[in-house]
């Protein structure tokens, strides 16, 4: 018990200190998630948009499949891109196995799933809602693809957070394909796995406060953009 | 340009009839827009306008008959030159303004000052940046038809557009339809309000129970006597 509460108060001290070795992996972590997120919600939204606005042979199909990959367990995902960067592999040339790119790659495929089937899901409601206007109009498929991404930016947004808050959150696909390399690939989830195992209580508690800071910075900015959205959906 | 140039009308319905379950919104109806003109269409509630006006701007197929424009097939491109202002109309969850751009947008026109002057004649200006989705009832109305202004159409279709103003609203809007008019704009507009179809209707099409049960110059219709609108066994002779 004095153990934890000693571990506690150093952690603590390690936060507000500004520990580098900690925001070392702090700002690794964040680096990779947000760059994993940006990429997933680059394609993922667009994708996500086409699903909800088109009408194709086979779209039930691809919707099951999106729907099932959103439960990816972390650690498939990586051994799937760990086959595929591993030398042996048919990646392997790039040599990027163990590098931080490799993790943003796994990051990205974890949660692209998730980003394709929530903003299918959120903008299909709002082509529902839009869709003889938009017809009205005329609009070409494109036009309206990108105007229901600019009208649906609120509940986009509490997507991009939903895929992030995933992201920086998974241990296994990091692990597997980025080594947990010190100074080198080295992220918080890592961090805290082999510090704990190593009965380094301190460090792994000052990165789980950082952890769980941020997983309340996430929720509160996804607030505030259900907030911002409602109070242009007002009726 | 005069749509009535030429002796192929506007817009022709032929024999269009559109099933919803057992129900027959629109059963067997033949109507000609020549071109030019305010036409008021009229009826109960129920009579089957919105789904008739629908079907006009392509935007539903109909189980049976077709829509003539220009003496072809209706698609889209003849859709582009008709707007439509809903009975519920959907704005866009932006600003005032951005949704009036959006319209003009969509036929390639970036333009303030044109955006600034649709407002100007709706009543709205200086309610540009208002997120739209916060208006009133009757602004939303007001807003909807300016963005189907900015489209500059050929044919307007009006379901109940002035349903939700108030009397200098309405005056103000009827002032912008016969400027309309007087443009070349061919106008179809759904009401309920006799008076507004005395003020501004050149012909009247009474629609009951799916089948137009009446249509003709407005004068024959309005000037009959005080029972302004005919029930459906006095109507005139189909089309
Ligand atoms: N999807 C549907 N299924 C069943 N009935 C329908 C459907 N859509 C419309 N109807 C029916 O078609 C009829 C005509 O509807 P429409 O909206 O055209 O009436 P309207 O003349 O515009 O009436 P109002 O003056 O109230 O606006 C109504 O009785 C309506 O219930
Ligand atoms: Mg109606």
């Amino acid at each position: 018990m004095g153990d934890l509460s000693a571990a506690f108060a150093l952690a603590l001290d390690l936060v507000l200190s500004g520990d580098p070795a900690l925001w070392e992996v702090v700002a690794l972590s964040l680096r990779v998630s947000l760059t994993a997120t940006a990429l997933a919600c680059l394609f993922g939204i667009p994708i996500g948009a086409a699903l909800a606005v088109g009408r194709f042979p086979g779209r039930g199909a691809v919707l099951v499949l999106v729907n099932a990959c959103m439960g990816l367990p972390p650690v498939v995902v990586g051994l799937l891109v760990y086959l595929h960067l591993s030398r042996a592999g048919p990646l392997g040339f790039l040599g990027l196995l163990y590098t931080p790119t490799a993790m943003i790659a796994a990051q990205c495929i974890l949660i692209a799933p998730i980003v394709i089937a929530l903003s299918r899901q959120v903008l299909e409601d709002l082509h529902a809602e839009y869709d003889a206007q938009f017809r009205s109009l005329g609009l070409g498929r494109a036009a309206v693809v990108w105007a229901l991404i600019v009208d649906g930016r609120h509940a986009l947004a509490t997507v991009a957070l939903a895929g992030f808050g995933r992201a920086v959150a998974e241990v296994g696909a990091v692990m597997i394909v980025g080594g947990n390399i010190d100074h080198l690939t080295r992220v918080m989830t890592t961090a805290i796995a082999l510090e704990t195992s190593r009965g380094e209580l301190a460090l792994a508690l000052a990165l789980g406060v950082v952890l769980m800071a941020l997983a309340l910075g996430v929720n509160a900015a996804a607030q505030g953009a259900r907030l911002a959205g409602a109070r242009h959906a007002a009726v | 340009m005069r749509p009535s140039e030429g002796a192929i009308p506007l817009l022709q319905a032929r024999a269009l009839r559109l099933e919803r379950g057992a129900a027959v919104p629109v059963n067997g109806v033949d109507l000609t827009l020549p071109g030019g003109g305010v036409t008021a269409l009229m009826g109960p509630n129920g009579a089957g306008k919105s789904m008739l006006l629908h079907l006009l701007h392509g935007l539903i197929p109909p189980t049976d008959g077709h829509v003539l424009w220009r003496g072809r097939p209706l698609d889209r491109l003849g859709r582009r030159a008709q707007a439509m202002v809903f009975q519920s109309p959907v704005l866009l969850r932006r600003s005032v303004a951005a949704n009036v751009d959006f319209a003009l947008r969509s036929r390639g026109v970036r333009d303030a000052g044109l955006r600034d002057g649709l407002l100007e004649r709706v009543g709205l200006a200086g309610l540009g940046r208002r997120p739209a989705r916060a208006l009133s009832g009757g602004e939303a109305q007001r807003l909807a038809l300016a963005r189907a202004l900015a489209v500059a159409p050929d044919l307007l279709l009006l379901d109940e557009a002035t349903g939700r103003l108030d009397p200098a609203s309405v005056a103000m809007i009827e002032a912008v339809l016969i400027a309309e008019r007087a443009q070349g704009t061919t106008i179809l507009m759904v009401t309920h309000d006799v008076a507004q179809a005395r003020r501004l209707a050149d012909s009247i099409v009474v629609m009951d129970a799916g089948r137009i049960v009446g249509d003709g110059p407005a004068r024959r219709f309005l000037d009959a006597g005080p029972r302004a609108v005919p029930p459906p066994e006095t109507g005139m002779r189909r089309r």
